[in-house]
Order: structure tokens, then C-alpha cells, then sequence
């Protein structure tokens, strides 16, 4: 039966990484990478067949065959429904493409590199797939120490490191405030299972809220949301490309999965201020990561903030605890996971011909490349809504749930814009020599990062991950609108859940939600892709504007930009304070109901 | 007094909280961050102990007990144990992180090492 | 900038301490615990599993799953403090190095005399924790810590030379790896039998005794090695410089 490949999923990368740190170095080249690429392949395979076994319900697997008794579990469960399957196979999927890119992108045998990847999928695996909170936060941890370690690999400069650090320092501030969290909701229902929770909550007083707010601040600083974004941007001007892609493709949005899963696992109606507080938690994320990935022009810094900018969205989406919403945020999900990470691979290859990934000193350079471009200009396309990707469907059922919310349809329409923009900008840059040559946004920012490997013509195992990302993107656009949304609603109904798990009952099937037409939805997006692409032109083609126009912009966007970018100071200390207050806000938004 | 002793576990544990996130805050030198962290970590410790504990139960060892003898709640204690791992090893992260931090950038001052921004 | 850092910390930490405050009330005061899932393993524990000590039983058999996440962490961490500090072979020496001198071995008796008592006296409990965590509080974790000291107790009565040939890099990372791995395939012990991965199918015996509680002694056994190997390389990460100019 397919349940028993429950533990395969965190068994095997497991082992092989184990087996890889003994053998590694003693292992031709050729062999450590087959080994490696065969236990991700393996891996994913099982996520896969987990995530089809899910269709008709949460397949449920007890680790030890320790089962519950009268409604209580004693033991660890997995409970596999379909968007943490699909979460799995979407991380596995990038490994495996992290894992081919980062054959030929290292000079010497890497070793730890592939078990370090390994640890994180076992990691990011077990994280999606359990149904017990503290084991939630084991896994969360694992895969958190696995992405400290991919992010400070090999750092010999002081930019790494103080990258790294920040990384490690509020994530782990965040996943202390999860913790607590934790102890406060086992003091109230006596379990760790999320079915038995759900059951022995109670009345949802203080101690639940705030045990709830606590445990979601450690997710959504994964989640780099505002204001526990800061990290994000420096954790992958450090990494090397292949660990930013597992982070700005899967690691963000499992921080977001979290917080949807236990919402939906614990409270049957939404608490009353979750909407509130994360509807106006996403907007400011849609917003501010926008206007930072616009200033920017450090490639991976500006493809960073487009991830907060993104994550914003579903942030959005979560907020609405609607199926619909939710199905629309899971196809987001894995749409922009896809286009995201083959945008990543497409930065990693321009640093790795061209030798720099600053935007301005690169104008150019790129001419000779028109393949290059032509992949990087695709990506920017899709990632500002053009279809038929996941992403669009996904972007399309977003906007349709959140009608009534006008601003938050605003920011999630600037998000797309924006983003798409910056892409398009920096391909029309360094791919076509368009443009001034002097960066669009005050505040200096340049970077002399030097690559991170040797020189040299683009080999194959760079190019096919990307190209597989993208041909992913678009085959991703056949998903079930209507699958996604019976599986949102099967997530929202805790009862069902926990007849399931302590009782036994068959898992329930609930009407999916209607669906609407594709038509507005391809509106939309003909919208957000023409102002984007209008949006780029415009930037790159100031200097013929008016100079009434260019000063009024300015006016403007200079003093924005500015101020933004002088908050982002890069030390540890302003991360962490404002760390605290999010903390607090979320807490009061959450309580104060 | 039995008032004031039955919440002061989760009054050390909420001012060890926040104490060390100040210490965070307010750090220059990474080492000290480091602890701060550690001092955090001691917050939920303490928190889950509190959380746990039954008065006049003993251990949850029956080596020497009779079997059914009341006990402090064991769940508690196996997932600090799991906590204490966690903490340790990201504490030698960071600790490493640091070291080499010193020997390339000369410093231990986060703002002296501040050289991502915007 | 430092105003506006202190700040929004001190709204942040005002708005937390609000929100114990708020919850703490809520709390059930200490001493008056009464939840389900800690009196029924209380309750079950020693029956089933043959297991004095219930924390261990806990962690290595109901939640043997948190516990083999927990092992990898500790391997991560091991590995990722090694990638962040080991030289690379690519990596040229400094030209401006100062001129070190080696530290010599201690020239007192009473370090040496004592760590000659010391050494032995830390490896045997070490093993014995590792080996009764089932029976008494300990197991694989505490008792790996123990073990691990030894070599830095060592490290410091002797000379670097000497914790080296101990504790040769080689050999530590392969027992780390061994550790790590030999608790999934225990876990394997399960489904090759034909029941669930972490199930304990290794005989019982009776409680009190070592050998007993079936798997839950040897992932002790597995886990103390990973420990003990993980901590002893994480020491010779950390003065790697010193071994390297001093061996």
C-alpha cells in the first residue's frame, strides 16, 4: 500500500547523506553525484505517489504502529494530504535540480554539499507530511540548520558570513518564539497531535491565541514575511545559487504552508482577528517587497525580494481561510516555486559566463547570450502572471476570492507588476544593452560578488535544470482547478480530520468550491504582463521621457526607495528588534479579538 | 505566597524571554549573541518544566518505584531534551560562524560587519 | 539608528510581555498538570516497553521519530561547522602568520595525574549512561556528551598530538556517519518485519536490566556514538589551527 512510503521520504535522504559524509571524499566524482541525484529521485518519487494516494483523503501512517487509544495518540503520525504532499514533491523536484546544477557548478567533489541538500529535503519532507506540532518543529529545525549550513558553505568573505548569520540568528529568535508557542498550547489541550488538539482546545481565550500567534511568528519569519523579512535578502546574496533556489522555491512558502495547515488542523471557524492582522501583514509584504526588488540591482537580491514580495500574496490568501483562496495559494505556490528557482539557475549562469550578477555593470554584456536572455525574459514574463502557469491560475484565483478587499487586490496586481518588471528590466539591461547606465534607485548597493566558480561556457547540467523549471511551470498549468480546491476544503475541516486520525472514520469528501472562468482571470493577466513589460520599457527608456515626468517620478520614488533601503541595515540587532515587534503585533492582532 | 509560587516559573521564564532578546538587540559582540540565544532557549526550557510539573509526584523512573507511584509529566522533559540538542548545535553554528567572521572581517561587532545592505 | 533599534524593541517587548501576561493567567498553575498524553504513557510505559526510565522510553520509542530528527540536526550541524571552518586545500596559507609557538605538553603532575583518573572515570560512565537509558535517567544523548569530554580532557592534560591520535578526523566523521545511519536502519528493523518503521521488535526482556526494551538499547547505543564522535569533531573543528600547526 502506498502509505508505506511514509517513511521513505524522510528515511532515504537521510541515509544517503549519512552515506555520503562517510564516503564522499573516498567516491569518484561520478559516483557521489549518481548517488546523490538517485536518493533526491527516489525521494520525489515517493512524495509523488504519496501526493496521488492523497487524492480521495489524508493518508495516515503511525510511526512505531503506536495508535491512538480512547482519543488519545501516543505516538507520531504522519498525515499526508494532498498540500503537503504536493509541497514534498515540489521540493524534492528542486533539489534534484539543485543537486544537477551544482555538479559542475563546484570545482572539488562536494560532498557536504549533497548530503547538506539531502538533510534539508529530508527536513522540508517531514515538515509537510506530519501531523504532530512538535515533530513540526523538529523537522522545521532540520531543515533550518541544513539551509544555515547551504548558505554559509564555503563563506570566506564578510558579506557571507554576516548573511549566514543574520540567516541563523532570527530564524532561530523565531523558532525559540515557536517553541513557546508550542508549550503554551500543550498546556492547554494536553497533546501534541493536531487532531487531539483540535478536540481538547477549548474555549479560545487568551492562553490559545497567543499560544497560536507565537507559534505562527516562527513560521512566518521563514516566511520572511514583513516585518521578519529582513534576513531574506541577505541570506541569498550569500548562498550559492543552487541552495537560493530550495530557499526562494520551497523553504519560504513551507513557512506558509505551516501556518495554513495548523489553522486549518486546529479551529474549525477562523479566530476572528487572523484575517485582519494577516490580510494587513501580506499587504505590507506584497508592498514593500516590491518597491524593494525595483531598487535593486544585485540580481539575487532583487530576485529576493520578489520572493517577499510573492510570499505577501499567498500570505493574503491564507488570511481568507476560504478553499478557494486556499487552492488558489497552492497553485501560486508551486508555479512561482517553479519559475522562481529557474530564474535563480538563470542568475547563476550569468554570474558563472559573465562573472558579476551587479545589474548596471553588466549592461550589456549579455548581448552574445540570446538564449540566456531569451530563458531569463520568459521567466520574468510568467512571474508577472502570464499564462498557463500554476502561477497564473493560482494569481487568477486569488484575485477572485479576495474581491472586497480592494487593496489587497491592489498589492497583490503591484506584486506581479512589479516583480515582472524588475526581471524584464535587468534582462533588457544585460541582455539587450538597453538603458542608462546608472543604477534606477539611490543608495548605492553595488556588488563586486565574485563567482563563485570558475569562468567558462555555460555545460549542460546548468542549462537543463532551468529549462525542466520552466517546461515544469507551464505543464504545471493543467493542474484540477477543481481537485486543488476539494483538497483546500478537505484542509479546513478539522472535525473530519480528527474522525479520520482518532477514530478511524473513512476521510470525508466535501463539494468542491465553484469555479469560476478563466475569462477575468486572463484579463487580469494580460493587465499585469503589459504593465510590466510597459513598466521596464519606461525605466530603461527614461531618459527620453519628458523631463517634467522624470522629475515628478523621482520626487517620488527617490525618497521611497531611500528611506526603505537605509532600514535595511543589514545588522543583526534591527532584524531581531524588529522581529519583537512583529512578535507583538501579531500577538495583540490575534488576542485582542 | 502559594499565588505568587505557582506563576514565578512562568514569570522567570517570560523574563528570560524577553532578556534575551534584548541581549540580542543590543549586542556588539557575536559571542554575546550567541549566549544571548542560549538565554532564550532557557526561557522554554524552563516554561516546559513549569507546564509539567505535578506537586508531591516524584520522577518518572520506576526503577525503584512501585508502578503507578503519581509522576511528573515525562513528555515534558523528552521534549526538552530534543530542545537542548537543537540549541546546542545551532549555538556551535553560530559560534563558527563567528570565528570565522573574526578571522576575515577583524571584528566581532555585528554593526562593524555590516557590509549587505539596502 | 540605534534610537530607532531600541525603540521598536521596547514596543515589541512591552506588547510580549503584555501578551504572557495575558496568557499566563490562563496558564494552569504549576504543580496542577493534569494532561492526558503524560499519565497514560506514565501508566503504559513500564508495561509495554519493558522500560523503567519513561523519558527514554518516550524518546526513543513513542516519539522515536522526533529523536532521529533531532540525531540529524546535531549530524547537520556537525557538517556545516566543518564545511564554515576547515581550511580548504585551495586556500593559501597567510604570509603575515605569526610565529607560533607550540604549546607543550603540561608540565604538572597534578594535570596529568588527573586527567589520567579523569579519562577513564568519564568513558566508563559515559558507556554505562549510553548503555541503561532505558533503566535509569540518561541514555544516548547525555551518555554521548560524557563520552565526548574524555577526549577533550585529553586535549588539555596532554598535547595535541596525542588527542589527535584518538580522535583522528577519519575516525570521527565515520562514527558520526555510523550513528546517523544505524538509527534508520534500526527504524528498517520494522519494516522488514513487515510492521511500521521505528516499530521496537526486538525481544523485551525485563525491566531493570540493560538488556532490555529491545530497540530502545541499541538507538541508544546508535545515538551515543553519533554524540560522542559529532561533539569530538566538533572540538577539533574548533582548534583545528592549533592541531594543524602543533601535529
Amino acid at each position: 500500500m502506498s502509505m508505506q512510503l511514509a517513511p521513505w521520504t524522510v528515511g532515504v535522504p537521510l541515509f544517503f547523506a549519512a552515506l555520503l559524509v562517510a564516503l564522499g571524499e573516498k567516491l569518484p566524482r561520478l559516483v557521489a553525484d549518481l548517488i546523490a541525484l538517485l536518493a533526491g529521485g527516489v525521494t520525489a518519487a515517493a512524495c509523488a505517489l504519496l501526493f496521488r494516494a492523497a487524492r480521495s483523503g489524508p493518508v495516515v501512517y503511525w510511526f512505531g504502529g503506536i495508535r491512538p487509544r480512547s482519543g488519545v495518540s501516543l505516538g507520531i503520525d504522519f498525515a499526508i494530504d494532498r498540500m503537503g504532499a504536493g509541497l514534498a514533491t515540489l521540493a524534492a523536484v528542486l533539489v534534484i535540480c539543485a543537486l544537477l546544477f551544482s555538479a559542475r557548478y563546484f570545482e572539488k567533489p562536494q560532498a557536504s554539499f549533497q548530503a547538506l541538500l539531502l538533510a534539508f529535503l529530508a527536513g522540508i519532507c517531514g515538515f509537510a507530511l506530519t501531523g504532530d506540532l512538535f515533530d513540526l518543529f523538529v523537522f522545521f529545525e532540520l531543515m533550518s540548520t541544513a539551509a544555515f549550513g547551504l548558505c554559509a558553505y564555503k563563506s570566506r568573505e564578510v558579506g557571507p558570513l554576516q548573511g549566514a548569520i543574520n540567516f541563523a540568528t532570527t530564524n532561530t529568535a523565531g523558532a525559540f518564539l515557536t517553541l513557546t508557542g508550542i508549550s503554551l498550547l500543550y498546556a492547554r489541550t494536553g497533546a501534541l497531535n493536531f487532531a487531539q488538539m483540535a478536540r481538547s482546545m477549548g474555549p479560545h481565550d487568551a492562553l490559545v491565541l497567543v499560544g497560536f500567534a507565537l507559534v505562527c511568528t516562527g513560521f512566518l519569519v521563514k516566511a520572511a514575511v514583513v516585518p521578519f523579512h529582513f534576513w531574506l535578502a541577505d541570506a541569498h546574496a550569500a548562498a550559492p545559487t543552487p541552495a537560493c533556489i530550495i530557499f526562494s522555491g520551497a523553504m519560504v512558502q513551507a513557512g506558509l504552508y505551516a501556518v495554513a495547515r495548523l489553522h486549518g488542523a486546529l479551529f474549525a471557524a477562523p479566530l476572528p482577528g487572523f484575517r485582519p492582522a494577516l490580510l494587513g501583514l501580506g499587504i505590507a509584504t506584497c508592498a514593500t517587497g516590491a518597491l524593494l526588488c525595483y531598487a535593486q540591482r544585485h540580481l539575487k537580491r532583487l530576485l529576493a525580494f520578489s520572493t517577499v514580495s510573492h510570499s505577501g500574496a499567498i500570505l493574503c490568501g491564507i488570511a481568507l481561510v476560504d478553499p478557494s483562496a486556499y487552492a488558489g495559494a497552492a497553485l501560486y505556490v508551486v508555479g512561482h516555486g517553479c519559475v522562481k528557482a529557474a530564474l535563480f539557475l538563470c542568475a547563476g549562469m550569468i554570474l558563472h559566463r559573465l562573472g558579476s550578477v551587479d545589474e548596471v555593470m553588466l549592461h550589456g554584456r549579455g548581448v552574445r547570450l540570446p538564449w540566456l536572455g531569451a530563458l531569463f525574459a520568459l521567466g520574468g514574463l510568467l512571474l508577472a502572471g502570464a499564462p498557463p502557469t500554476a502561477l497564473f491560475l493560482g494569481d487568477s484565483m486569488l484575485d477572485h476570492a479576495l474581491k472586497g478587499h480592494a487593496v489587497a487586490r491592489a498589492a497583490l496586481a503591484l506584486s506581479s507588476v512589479v516583480t515582472g518588471a524588475a526581471v524584464l528590466r535587468a534582462c533588457g539591461r544585460v541582455f539587450l544593452g538597453w538603458g542608462p547606465r546608472e543604477p534606477d534607485a539611490p543608495g548605492g548597493g553595488e556588488t563586486d560578488e565574485e563567482p563563485e566558480t570558475d569562468r567558462g561556457p555555460i555545460p549542460w547540467s546548468m542549462w537543463l535544470p532551468a529549462v525542466l523549471l520552466l517546461a515544469l511551470a507551464f505543464a504545471s498549468g493543467l493542474v484540477s482547478r477543481e481537485a486543488a480546491g476539494r483538497d483546500a476544503a478537505r484542509m479546513l475541516d478539522p472535525h473530519a480530520f480528527a474522525a479520520q486520525i482518532l477514530d478511524g472514520a473513512p476521510p470525508a469528501l466535501p463539494a468542491p468550491p465553484p469555479e469560476e472562468p478563466l475569462g477575468p482571470g486572463l484579463l487580469h493577466a494580460a493587465g499585469t504582463v503589459v504593465a510590466a513589460a510597459a513598466l521596464a520599457g519606461l525605466t530603461l527608456g527614461r531618459k527620453r521621457l519628458p523631463q517634467a515626468v522624470r522629475g515628478a517620478v523621482a520626487s517620488v520614488w527617490s525618497p521611497a526607495a531611500a528611506a526603505l533601503r537605509a532600514l535595511h541595515t543589514g545588522e543583526v540587532g534591527d532584524q531581531v528588534a524588529w522581529l519583537t515587534l512583529g512578535a507583538a503585533i501579531l500577538c495583540g492582532a490575534l488576542a485582542l479579538r | 505566597m502559594t499565588d505568587l509560587l505557582s506563576v514565578l516559573p512562568y514569570a522567570v521564564a517570560g523574563w528570560l524571554l524577553l532578556w534575551g532578546l534584548y541581549g540580542i538587540v543590543t549586542s556588539k559582540n557575536l559571542v554575546h549573541l550567541v549566549i544571548c540565544l542560549v538565554v532564550m532557549q532557557s526561557a522554554t526550557y524552563v516554561l516546559l518544566l513549569a507546564i509539567g510539573y505535578k506537586s508531591g509526584a516524584v520522577a518518572p523512573v520506576y526503577a525503584d518505584m512501585p508502578p503507578g507511584t503519581p509522576a511528573v509529566d515525562p513528555l515534558v522533559q523528552a521534549l526538552m531534551l530534543t530542545d537542548i540538542v537543537v540549541e546546542a548545535t545551532v549555538a556551535a553554528l553560530l559560534l563558527a560562524l563567528a570565528v570565522q567572521a573574526h578571522e576575515r572581517g577583524g571584528s566581532l561587532d555585528p554593526a562593524r560587519l555590516a557590509r549587505l545592505k539596502g | 539608528m540605534k534610537a530607532l533599534r531600541l525603540l521598536l524593541f521596547a514596543a515589541g517587548a512591552l506588547g510580549l510581555a503584555a501578551a504572557f501576561v495575558g496568557a499566563g493567567r490562563k496558564l494552569p498553575p504549576v504543580g496542577s498538570y493534569a494532561g492526558a498524553y503524560g499519565e497514560v504513557l506514565n501508566a503504559v510505559a513500564l508495561g509495554e516497553r519493558r522500560a523503567t526510565d519513561v523519558v527514554s522510553a518516550v524518546n526513543f520509542d513513542y516519539r522515536g521519530l522526533d529523536t532521529l530528527g533531532e540525531e540529524f540536526i546535531l549530524f547537520t550541524s556537525v557538517l556545516a561547522v566543518a564545511t564554515i571552518l576547515r581550511r580548504q586545500e585551495d586556500e593559501e596559507d597567510e604570509e603575515d602568520e605569526p610565529k607560533w609557538e607550540p604549546r607543550k605538553a603540561p608540565e604538572s603532575d597534578a594535570v596529568r595525574t588527573l586527567g589520567g583518573v579523569l579519562v577513564p572515570l568519564m568513558v566508563s560512565f559515559g558507556l554505562y549512561m549510553i548503555s541503561h537509558g532505558a533503566v535509569s535517567p540518561g541514555g544516548g544523548f547525555q551518555g554521548g556528551l560524557v563520552l565526548a569530554s574524555a577526549p577533550l580532557v585529553v586535549y588539555l592534560c596532554a598535547t595535541a598530538k596525542t588527542f589527535l591520535r584518538i580522535a583522528p578526523p577519519g575516525l570521527t566523521r565515520a562514527g558520526e556517519s555510523i550513528g546517523a545511519a544505524g538509527y534508520v536502519l534500526i527504524g528498517c528493523l520494522g519494516v522488514l518485519a513487515g510492521k511500521t518503521f521505528l516499530e521496537n521488535v526486538l525481544p523485551l526482556g525485563t525491566p531493570g536490566n540493560a538488556w532490555s526494551s529491545g530497540t530502545i538499547l541499541f538507538l541508544n547505543l546508535t545515538v551515543g556514538l553519533a554524540v560522542a564522535a559529532g561533539f569530538t569533531e566538533l572540538l577539533s573543528v574548533f582548534v583545528e589551527e592549533v592541531l594543524r600547526r602543533e601535529a
